[in-house]
């Protein structure tokens, strides 16, 4: 017996001992989690390639490289802080307005990339989705980590910017900092999973996700600080209102956490916080992670049909 | 030895529903009316299949009739709208080469991405990596960003990483047709050698010749039904009738053009030490033109080309006049292996313009060949020195 018939004897050997396995995601709900969740785990290494392929991608031509990442945030940073900060006057009712601002954008440059970069992932790896069966949560999925790492590189520059011209909070007000990322980046990724999928049937979705961005960028506390609502509204159900969006609470969340001016300001520049922000954090964190499941569940329903409609 | 099955097709049929509204104002605006503004298009219905490990299966069909659709729902890329596949053992699909490659990457960072999508872990990449360099023979281009590679490289570098995954199942859609001749020979020379590892490949493919050479098994698709699954010879012949009859349902060539073919006959003589071949054609001469000739090609049942000639490369002197004229072609001492044989014929004038077509007309048989066996009938012989 040659030894390609001693192969071909053992990989039918091998094959005879697996079991015939179906094909496709299954709808159930329990499941098919369970299937989808080891189906993405055992496709690790291929989202961390993804994940690379897109940050590498971004910056392979261009001398300045990762820098690039910076700069548009900084910018931003700037404009605000002189046209909203200086000329308009938020910085007289607002300390440190640099250190706030910075940490407004950073959360929310992590928000909209997310769910822009989701949103337009299926169509972006439409070669890809046609010709070879993945689980197709990894290609929304890697756009999440590349936001990550761009997030990353903003946070640790708004960390050194903190350690230079402010200073930490020394409390346990810091916990919140790490449950607000986490909160945000879960929810994000549900409503990503969910634009990604719906993209492909109609693809609008990115153009609307486009101009709801720029609405909801205005409707957080980005450029101007919770206390501007809190005088405004006075607690009515339109300021109750504003608090049911998650990235509002990740945000106040996150400012409590590292803008330490916020909390000890007195005077003109006292800051209030919504009542209960903790409380309110944790149930955003839950209802992330209920909404991610959902998001899945809906996504796996949507997916069977992406080869056909992209 | 009793080979287990790799795939399981059980009553698969797919619909495709094809929506003449994509954005959300049409949609909006023909929310009621919105089951006329669709249609709906089996492409594949009650499917049932096993495909056992080491099989060589080739999916052949018109174009529509459902054989690439048939191979995504293998491959798991399109869902069924109803039935159920099953599958085992590790697949690889070659679909459209390069699928998965990155532009701005270098060939290296895209074999570790393309690897890993055909399921590859980066230490198995590591492992074959120097082979894949090796088969696609681009050593010196291998830290090149893809982008500036030709599409040659480019296709030979996602074959390499296609045949190096160590697939149990491998799926061919219409690639194999790729970079010159020397790593065509190379990619057939890796199917046969998966072939006889005992690995188990479905393609698709319009080439006949192809098909019958590399297939054990044939499924011929049409409008999404299976017409013939079995012996290739077979199933090649009812795909040639389709496409027949499909030439015959849409004539181009105009029952009255100027010249028309009668009839071929085909007849075999066995003469001492050979076999001749003759051919009678009759053609019908309606309204002479300045030249004209017949072309005429020899086949094998599976679709290889033998011998092709035409008669402005023979020393004849055709007759132009009105009226039936019979022409005989005589081949001596045909050398062609045993078998069946086809002769294609088509009727035209030196510039190329074509008035009748007979595809398939009239066949012979060779007779066994006295020692060894192939598609030349050859007397060697052995002398030791």
């Amino acid at each position: 017996m040659s030894k390609m018939e001693a192969d071909a004897h053992k990989r039918a050997a091998t094959i005879a001992e697996q079991p015939l396995e179906l094909i496709g995601q299954s709808s159930g709900f329990i499941q098919g989690t369970k299937k989808s969740l080891v189906e993405i785990w055992d496709q690790r290494e291929l989202l961390g390639l993804l994940v690379r392929r897109e940050v590498k991608a971004r910056y392979k031509n261009s001398s300045l490289g990762i820098v690039w990442s910076l700069f548009r945030p900084l910018i931003q940073l700037l404009i605000y802080y002189f046209a909203i900060g200086q000329i308009l006057g938020a910085a007289r009712n607002v300390p440190d307005f640099a250190i706030f601002v910075f940490i407004g954008l950073t959360v929310w440059g992590l928000f909209s990339e997310i769910v822009s970069g989701a949103t337009t992932s299926m169509l972006a790896n439409a070669g890809l989705v046609k010709k070879v069966y993945l689980p197709r949560e990894i290609f929304p999925l890697s756009a999440v980590g590349g936001a990550l790492f761009n997030f990353l590189v903003q946070f640790v520059v708004l960390l050194i910017a903190i350690a230079v011209v402010a200073s930490f909070p020394t409390d346990a007000r810091l916990l919140l900092a790490p449950v607000a990322v986490l909160t945000l980046i879960i929810f994000s990724t549900a409503i990503g999973l969910v634009l990604s999928a719906v993209n492909v049937y109609l693809r609008d979705t990115e153009h609307l996700v486009e101009i709801a961005l720029v609405v909801l960028f205005w409707a957080s506390p980005v450029v101007y600080s919770y206390t501007f609502v809190n005088q405004a509204l006075h607690g009515n159900w339109l300021e109750q209102l504003y608090l049911l969006n998650p990235v509002t609470i990740v945000m106040i969340a996150m400012q409590k956490a590292l803008w330490e001016a916020g909390s000890s300001a007195t005077g003109r520049l006292e800051q209030v916080w919504p009542p209960d922000l903790e409380l309110r954090l944790v149930i955003m964190l839950l209802v992330s992670v209920a909404l991610i499941w959902l998001a899945q569940r809906l996504y796996s329903r949507l997916q069977g049909d992406f080869a056909q409609e992209l | 030895m009793n080979l287990p099955t790799l795939v399981r097709i059980e009553d698969v049929s797919k619909r495709f529903v094809m929506h003449k509204d994509k954005s959300i104002k049409e949609r909006l605006v023909n929310f009621n009316t919105s089951k006329r503004h669709r249609d709906d298009f089996w492409a594949l219905r009650d499917i049932n299949f096993d495909i056992s490990l080491g099989s060589t299966v080739g999916l052949v069909g018109h174009n529509g009739s459902g054989k690439s659709t048939l191979l995504k729902v293998i491959g798991g890329i399109l869902q069924p709208t109803t039935g159920t596949v099953s599958r085992r053992g590790r697949l690889a699909a070659l679909l459209e080469l390069g699928a998965g490659f990155h532009q701005d990457l270098t060939g290296r960072e895209n074999v570790y991405l393309n690897a890993a999508i055909l399921g590859l872990s980066r230490s198995e990449t590591d492992k074959v990596f120097d082979e894949i360099v090796e088969f696609s023979g681009i050593e010196s281009f291998i830290d090149t960003q893809v982008k500036f590679y030709s599409s040659g490289m480019y296709v030979r570098l996602a074959f390499a990483v296609a045949v190096h995954v160590d697939p149990d199942l491998l799926l061919v859609d219409e690639v194999l047709a790729v970079g010159d001749e020397p790593f065509q020979r190379k990619c057939m020379d890796k199917i046969a050698q998966f072939q006889s590892e005992g690995r188990t490949i479905v393609l698709v493919s319009h080439s006949a010749d192809q098909v019958g050479n590399l297939c054990d098994r044939v499924m011929v698709l049409h409008g999404g039904l299976v017409q013939h699954d079995g012996d290739p010879a077979e199933g090649i012949r009812i795909l040639r009738d389709g496409y027949e009859t499909d030439r015959k349902a849409a004539p181009h060539f105009p029952e009255n053009g100027p010249y028309r073919f009668e009839s071929v006959v085909a007849e075999t003589h066995l003469t001492e030490g050979g076999v001749d071949v003759e051919v009678h054609v009759r053609v019908e001469i309606r309204d002479p033109q300045p030249d004209w000739g017949i072309g005429l090609s020899i086949d094998t049942p599976l679709g290889a080309t033998l011998y092709a000639i035409t008669t402005f490369d023979m020393d004849v002197q055709l007759p132009n006049t009105r009226g039936v004229h019979d022409v005989t072609f005589t081949f001596p001492n045909v050398s062609a292996g045993a078998g069946k044989y086809i002769f294609n014929f088509g009727l035209g004038n030196k510039s190329g313009k074509n008035w009748d077509q007979a595809p398939a007309v009239a066949s012979f048989d060779m007779p066994p060949t006295s020692i060894g066996h192939g598609i030349l009938r050859l007397e060697p012989r052995a002398v030791a020195h």
